[in-house]
């Protein structure tokens, strides 16, 4: 590989380059387009059985074709035959998971396989027809990317556009069909028809699909960009539009890197390529990608864990002191340890977090002590836990014996303006509530609790 | 009609396959991951082609074993996939599949170039052309080792799972209808699961040579699907299933016969062999005892009720 060859690939000099590459990039863009809905369908392997399901398409009509004494190699015959049975193959799988028992992928894989099989019979019986050489109609298997001519752009460019104009025009409906179908149904929408419409779809890009890549690749290009979009965005439009990318970069990627190298199939490139920017996305997708849900559990969790070290030390105070206002003594470990169940090296850990946040300080005798802000903060939360479960109690009719553990919950994910909200609805102005379930203070707790008032440290 | 004794060994090494296939067909189906079959067919591709660029023979151990361990891969990306990623089932395993195989389509690219290898033979030998081997290994009587061999391969794996199930009957029942409950059991579903995969790999890495991917991906799906339709006992489910892909076989192979005798060019057994088992899926559909008739027939007799 030189730099004139990379340049004049990257500049797309050559005719040929040119055509593929944006022939490709459209496709792409049109499977990544229709492949959202697919995805949030949930039906994303029924390009698998759609395109399997072409191939005695395209062997009838092979064998039509050469007995009328045409080509059987004309391609807008071979298409529209593969169509036909593409079509018949997707309508038989909304048919057997409508009228039995059997589940999607039940339904996919029947037809799937006996299609693929009736295809191969037919391909095997084909070939054999005196004076046609049906030689390269297996380039549909394995598709034959580099051989792109004009019209085969001009086709894509045509479905795409066709894809992009339905979308837009029942994006409303194809939106309400993937989240809550049965909701579609209810309110008197067509779901049948959308589905229909959304399948007719699927089976233009396979079918245009089919010899640019292959059956087998074609399925990656409808699967995996929406599948790679998803993890960057939770709206619709967002992903709608980055999938479409997704699909162009990987198309436009495979086909100029096997362009550069010699003898790297076109397709399999295509769908490597895709397969990384999917992997990229698997792990660091803002949305849903794995390292950043990971960082915001561990955020919860720090949370969390705050809120249960500052809430326990408050509850320490209240237990062991007697009258008000509560003062901020030092507590001893031990005391902590057994105020509530703490997990496996979970109370040092709480504690190193909380001296780093600056709500807990050690005394030199190894006790523990609230600061100036901890004393703070641990008050509101306190309060803020108590007000919840009151509020549970009163007015979502949930046992006092269940209450705490969902308290715990909703405190953490809720934020100040709510809980103000719900302040003023109970009427409360004390500073600090009582806990309406209030849990007894341990043993320990009550033999540290004085008898007399302690004077201020 | 040419029958000769060819057909009975094609018979032969097909229903034994399809019988294979349908064991962990029937398991695969009640944990609705009947696709799982679909996905590790293609995507033993580049398993077979990293075997064959270490060991440069084809038809060897190393083929099977480099081809068994890409499917059990298959298995464990899309569970990987499925549960870090939070993707639908489906939609991982189109990914990993997909990917698998576009990569093995490039080694066998690039393996073309440095060794001996004819790429077609595996390409198409491997999955999609393997019946138009199957029958030549058969046409000719002085190879007659040949015929056994692949008796005898497809035979051995058709023991193994039959023994796997007879082992782990209990668990796999467990694990396909309640994998929550193994799982406070302590039946390790995600044990089964693999276990079930495995499986999987094994008989359609064994499966290929003889009689390529289009049989055994048919044969782990549309028999147990056709046996779903006829009853709702889990023994009765397998033998049916059972049945039903040795019937496959036996008039796949008769129905390959049939085009010569309308005036049409020949075709391929497993071809036939599949379209046939789609035909018997179609007639319990129609026919059984949950079938597309009677229902309309239960429909009409529902007025005579007031």
């Amino acid at each position: 590989m030189t730099w004139e060859l990379l340049s004049e690939t990257l500049r797309l000099e050559h005719y040929n380059t040119r055509l593929v590459v944006f022939g490709v990039a459209f496709l792409g863009a049109t499977a990544g387009l229709v492949g959202s809905f697919l995805l949030l369908r949930k039906q994303s392997l029924l390009g698998d059985a759609l395109s399997h399901a072409t191939l005695p398409g395209i062997g009838i009509a092979f064998a039509v074709m050469a007995a009328m004494g045409l080509s059987g190699k004309s391609l807008p015959g071979l298409l529209i035959g593969a169509t036909i049975t593409g079509l018949l193959g997707v309508l038989l799988v909304l048919a057997i998971r409508k009228t039995t028992r059997l589940k999607d992928d039940a339904a996919m894989g029947i037809v799937l396989s006996v299609f693929f099989g009736l295809g191969v019979a037919i391909l095997k019986m084909v070939e054999r027809i005196p004076g046609q050489s049906a030689a390269g109609l297996d380039g549909f298997i394995y598709g034959k990317t580099a051989s792109m001519i004009w019209s085969d752009f001009v086709l894509i460019a045509i479905i795409l556009l066709i894809t992009i104009i339905v979308t837009i025009a029942i994006l409303k409906e194809l939106t309400l069909l993937c989240f809550d179908a049965d909701f579609s149904s209810a309110q008197g929408w067509p779901t049948l028809w959308l589905d229909i419409i959304l399948m007719a779809l699927v089976t233009a890009v396979t079918v245009i699909g089919l010899q640019a890549v292959g059956l087998i690749l074609v399925i990656a290009f409808l699967i995996t960009p929406p599948t790679a979009a998803r993890f960057w965005t939770n709206r619709l439009g967002w992903m709608l539009f980055l999938s479409a990318t997704i699909g162009a970069i990987s198309g436009w990627l495979g086909v100029s890197i096997s362009a550069l190298y010699s003898n790297l199939p076109a397709g399999a490139i295509i769908v490597i390529a895709a397969a990384i920017i999917f992997l990229f996305s698997m792990i660091f997708g803002t949305a849903r990608g794995v390292l950043p849900r990971y960082f915001r559990h561990l955020q919860l969790q720090r949370k969390v864990g705050r809120q249960h070290l500052l809430r326990s030390t408050y509850e320490i105070l209240e237990n062991t002191q007697n009258g008000e206002p509560l003062k901020n003594l030092p507590i001893s470990m031990d005391l902590l340890r057994k105020h509530r169940y703490w997990g496996k090296g979970e109370l040092p850990r709480l504690i190193r977090q909380g001296r780093s946040e600056d709500h807990v300080e050690r005394q030199p005798s190894g006790e523990l002590r609230l600061s100036e802000s901890g004393f703070g903060e641990a008050s509101r939360i306190t309060r803020n836990h108590r007000l919840w479960e009151l509020y549970l109690i009163k007015y979502a009719d949930i046992a006092p014996t269940h209450v705490d553990r969902d308290a715990d919950m909703v405190e953490h994910l809720l934020g100040a303006e709510i809980v103000h909200q719900l302040e003023a609805e109970l009427d409360l102005s004390k500073p600090t509530i009582d806990s309406p379930h209030a849990i007894e203070p341990t043993e320990h707790e009550l033999q540290t609790r004085p008898t007399t008032k302690i004077p201020p440290p | 009609m040419n029958w000769t004794a060819n057909d009975f060994h094609i018979i032969l090494v097909g229903g034994l396959c399809a019988m294979a296939c349908a064991l962990p067909g029937t398991f695969l189906l009640l944990r609705r991951m009947s696709m799982m079959g679909d996905a590790i067919s293609h995507a033993v591709l580049p398993g077979l082609a990293i075997a064959f660029l270490i060991s440069g023979s084809r038809a060897n151990i190393w083929m099977f074993l480099g081809a068994a361990i890409a499917g059990i891969l298959t298995a464990l990306f899309t569970q990987w996939i499925t549960r870090f990623g939070k993707v639908e089932r489906g939609a991982a395993m189109g990914i990993v599949f997909t990917t698998l195989f576009a990569i093995g389509l490039v080694l066998i690219r690039k393996a073309a170039d440095h060794v001996d290898l004819d790429a077609a033979c595996v390409l198409y030998g491997a999955l999609e052309y393997t019946p138009l081997n199957m029958v030549t290994l058969f046409e000719n009587e002085t190879s007659f080792f040949a015929v056994p061999r692949a008796a005898l391969v497809i035979g051995a794996t058709l023991l193994f799972n039959v023994l796997i199930i007879a082992l782990f009957y209990k668990e796999f029942k467990l694990a396909a209808f309640d994998p929550g409950l193994a799982h406070t059991l302590g039946f390790r579903p995600q044990f089964m699961h693999y276990l079930l995969m495995t499986m999987v790999a094994v008989t359609t890495v064994a499966a290929f040579e003889a009689v390529g991917s289009i049989i055994v991906i048919a044969m782990l799906i549309v028999p147990p699907a056709t046996a779903f339709l006829l009853t709702r006992n889990l023994p009765t489910l397998i033998i049916v299933s059972l049945i039903v892909a040795v019937l496959s076989a036996i008039l796949g192979q008769i129905a390959s016969h049939i085009p010569p005798l309308l005036g049409l060019p020949d075709t391929t057994s497993s071809g036939m062999i599949a379209t046939t088992a789609g035909f018997l899926f179609l007639l319990a559909w129609l026919f059984g005892p949950e079938g597309l008739i009677k229902k309309q027939s239960k429909q009409l007799e529902i007025p005579h009720f007031d």
